[in-house]
């Protein structure tokens, strides 16, 4: 038995990349939801908003390494943050002023505003391959690790090594201050409490006099600065490819829809939720129970539930789940 | 559909008679699709070795002029639809191609023993063609995978490794390689603790390197591409410390994943194929004097199925692949006088006086088995963040 280094093994392969991944799914599912709340529409151009928001950072941040300005041990990325939210809040509204605008003021169906956010989804998905490409783009620098595994066991002298990557911290702070800021602005504020009563109920909102037009402008760029630094970090911590972010469209409605639509602490549980059901049930439980039970009892097999190329299936059998018991997901969203 | 096929006989035919002065040669490889950027050299090393047996005046059987094809190297019906009318459009007398094992097999079967076409692939490499159905039509200057996987066997027992993990891109090019890897590796007493696939073009492999950390073995072998799931693989292994030390199997070969990985990666090693043959260091000049880089992957082994189905031609004294085919093996191996590139010339004025030649080649070919290259590997190391030579094999 050796709870410590069964303890470590757990952290380094599960917890630690399972609360990043969270974080960062947390963060997509908020834009998600609060575009649903307020905008009443699923919009599949989020995933594409990040990646127009990571690429506009990334172009900023080589431009700043190419000028010999960086952030220390942090990376550079959250230097260019701010102007790559800039660039994409301004790109929403331009959207939004040029499209969905005109098919607000038709009260068009929610799945005719879907489809139009489909159109915008494929121009944005275009825009981002013209400017920057469809390769691998790395743009991360800073020192690399907190704790790399080789330290951590010299260090504690444990059989197994936990490295913790600068880019999960700043992930993970990053998000736990975008989360605090957001839901202060949501309850404190006077923008935000009309942005929830235009949620709760659009034509009381407006007879109470609360202006439609700022409203959803103040939506659109909580929602691209939302996307912006979901995508930076997801592309920190991992690596920034059109394709990729155009698939991580699918795991974010799951998160979304699992919390309950609408609701914001609903995305951020929801994030959690997939992303440590993707990792946990497709993980190898072999060298965890080995460290835990005696030796004569050590597990032959991998004690691995299904393959990791089942990932995405994981998400999803947990959405069909959750919207067969409980429709309007956890924490009671708007029904699908 | 009667029409048509009286058209299509009727074309073919009219081909066969125009054709009377020009040897026509089918060049089949990937130009769209996942390995196009290693078609243009392929296709320049076949063209290559066309234009030497032009320019030498000795092959009187006709011109002979390539025509192109694209396999797509993932499409089935396309590759087989292009092979189809390099077959009965251009009446092409053999084929050099395809390229990627999956649709090799395809035009193998659908295009080639129909219409009684020899084919010889530079970069097929899955075991499974070796005991396809091929009515002695069938050739590969490129070697079986189930070779690789010795060579992996060889090299990992020499160093006294008993276990290793290992993860493979998730196609036939992958699966065939761990398999193979898998059995030889067993057949030397080693473990592989888990052969886990990871799929290309994701952003995130931390959940893969989970499971293989989990199983444990003193290494990782990776059996995938350089430029993409593999290079990720090695990433994450190296940032949650559960690998160190890899080996990189002929797709992870590439000075691009040093400057991806860095430091970390000394200490790996891996192989490719390749020689050291004076061939080589003759193609990659006469490459470089043409203009394309005869380092390129499979250029030297598309030089090589071009010219052998050219000196078999010369051989037969036929065009007709029923007469070729049969010549091919022969030429290839010894004995006879030895012919390198550059040498097709002198090699066409030995057969038609009838010496034996053995076809050294770029890639110093040896056919063996159902007509496949013996193989050739080039072990290397990373040490100090250069890829060294350790030997061939």
């Amino acid at each position: 038995m050796d709870i410590l280094n069964a303890l470590v093994v757990f952290l380094n392969f599960v917890f630690v990349p399972g609360l990043a991944y969270g974080a960062q799914l947390a963060l997509g599912a908020l834009g998600v939801t609060l575009i649903y709340g307020i905008l009443r529409f699923s919009n599949f151009a989020h995933g594409d908003t990040m990646a127009l928001g990571t690429m506009v950072t990334i172009l900023f941040t080589w431009w700043f390494q190419s000028m010999g300005i960086s952030f220390g041990v942090l990376p550079t990325a959250l230097l260019a943050l701010p102007i790559g939210i800039a660039v994409t809040a301004l790109f929403v509204l331009g959207t939004d002023r040029v499209v969905y605008r005109f098919y607000r003021k038709q009260k068009a169906a929610p799945v005719i505003l879907v489809m139009v956010s489909l159109g915008v989804m494929f121009v944005m998905n275009g825009i981002v391959r013209l400017i920057i490409g469809v390769d691998d783009q790395n743009f991360v620098d800073g020192s690399r690790f907190v704790i790399a595994a080789g330290d951590f066991r010299e260090m504690t002298g444990l059989a197994e090594g936990l490295a913790i990557k600068t880019t999960q911290v700043v992930t993970v702070v990053t998000a736990l201050v975008v989360m605090g800021l957001l839901f202060w602005f949501l309850q404190k504020t006077r923008t935000g409490k009309s942005m929830r009563a235009f949620s709760d109920n659009e034509d009381l909102a407006l007879l109470s006099g609360i202006n439609p037009d700022r409203v959803v402008a103040v939506t659109w760029i909580i929602a691209a600065a939302l996307a912006t630094i979901a995508g930076v970090l997801y592309g920190l911590d991992k690596s920034f490819r059109p394709f990729v972010y155009f698939q991580l469209l699918l795991p974010i409605f799951a998160a979304a829809i699992v919390g309950g639509l609408g609701s914001p602490l609903g995305a951020i549980a929801g994030g959690f939720l997939i992303a440590f059901s993707e990792v946990m049930v497709t993980y190898a439980w072999k060298k965890v129970v080995t460290y835990l039970v005696p030796e004569s009892m050590a597990p032959e097999g991998l004690l691995q539930l299904m393959g990791t190329d089942y990932k995405f299936a994981v998400s999803f059998a947990i959405l069909i789940l959750v919207l067969i018991f409980m429709p309007t997901g956890l924490f009671k969203g708007k029904s699908v | 559909m009667k029409k048509l096929l009286l058209a299509s006989a009727a074309t073919a035919l009219m081909a066969g008679a125009a054709s009377a002065q020009e040897v026509k040669l089918g060049v089949l490889l990937g130009f769209t699709g996942p390995l196009e950027s290693i078609t243009p050299a392929m296709g320049a090393g076949a063209d290559l070795a066309i234009k030497e047996v032009n320019d030498s005046g000795k092959f009187t059987l006709g011109t002979v002029s390539a025509v192109r094809g694209d396999s797509t190297c993932i499409d089935a019906a396309a590759a087989t639809a292009a092979a189809e009318r390099l077959v009965t459009a251009d009446g092409v007398s053999g084929i050099v191609g395809g390229d990627c094992s999956g649709v090799t097999g395809a035009v193998l079967q659908n295009v080639a023993r129909p219409n009684g076409i020899g084919m010889i692939s530079p970069s097929a490499t899955s075991p499974a063609l070796s005991t396809a159905e091929d009515d002695g039509l069938f050739f590969r200057t490129a070697p079986s995978d189930a070779r690789q996987g010795e060579i992996m066997a060889d090299i990992l027992s020499e160093k006294g490794i008993k276990s290793v993990a290992l993860t493979y891109t998730n196609n036939d090019y992958g699966k065939g390689l761990a398999d193979s890897f898998g059995t030889a590796f067993a057949a030397k007493g080693g473990t592989v603790t888990i052969s886990a696939p990871h799929e290309d073009g994701k952003a995130d492999y931390s959940a893969e390197v989970a499971s293989l950390a989990s199983a444990g073995g003193e290494m990782l072998v990776v059996a995938g591409y350089v430029d993409q799931g593999g290079k990720g693989v090695i990433q994450a292994s190296i940032d949650s410390g559960a690998f160190s030390t890899f080996y990189l199997v002929d797709g992870m070969y590439g000075e691009a994943l040093i400057e991806a990985i860095g430091e970390p990666l000394n200490g790996s090693f891996g192989a490719v194929p390749g020689t050291d043959s004076e061939g080589a260091t003759k193609f990659q000049e006469m490459a470089t004097a043409a203009g394309f880089d005869g380092t390129s992957a499979f250029s030297p082994e598309s030089y090589d199925a071009a010219a052998l189905i050219l000196m078999a031609m010369a051989a037969a004294n036929s065009t007709n692949s029923k007469d070729w085919t049969t010549k091919v093996m022969d030429l290839a191996n010894a004995p006879g006088e030895p012919i390198l590139p550059g040498e097709l010339g002198k090699a066409l004025e030995l057969i038609a006086a009838g010496t034996d030649i053995d076809y050294i080649g770029a890639t110093a070919v040896e056919l063996v088995g159902a007509g496949e290259s013996a193989g050739n590997y080039r072990e290397y190391s990373i040490t100090d963040g250069a890829i060294t030579t350790v030997g061939f094999r």
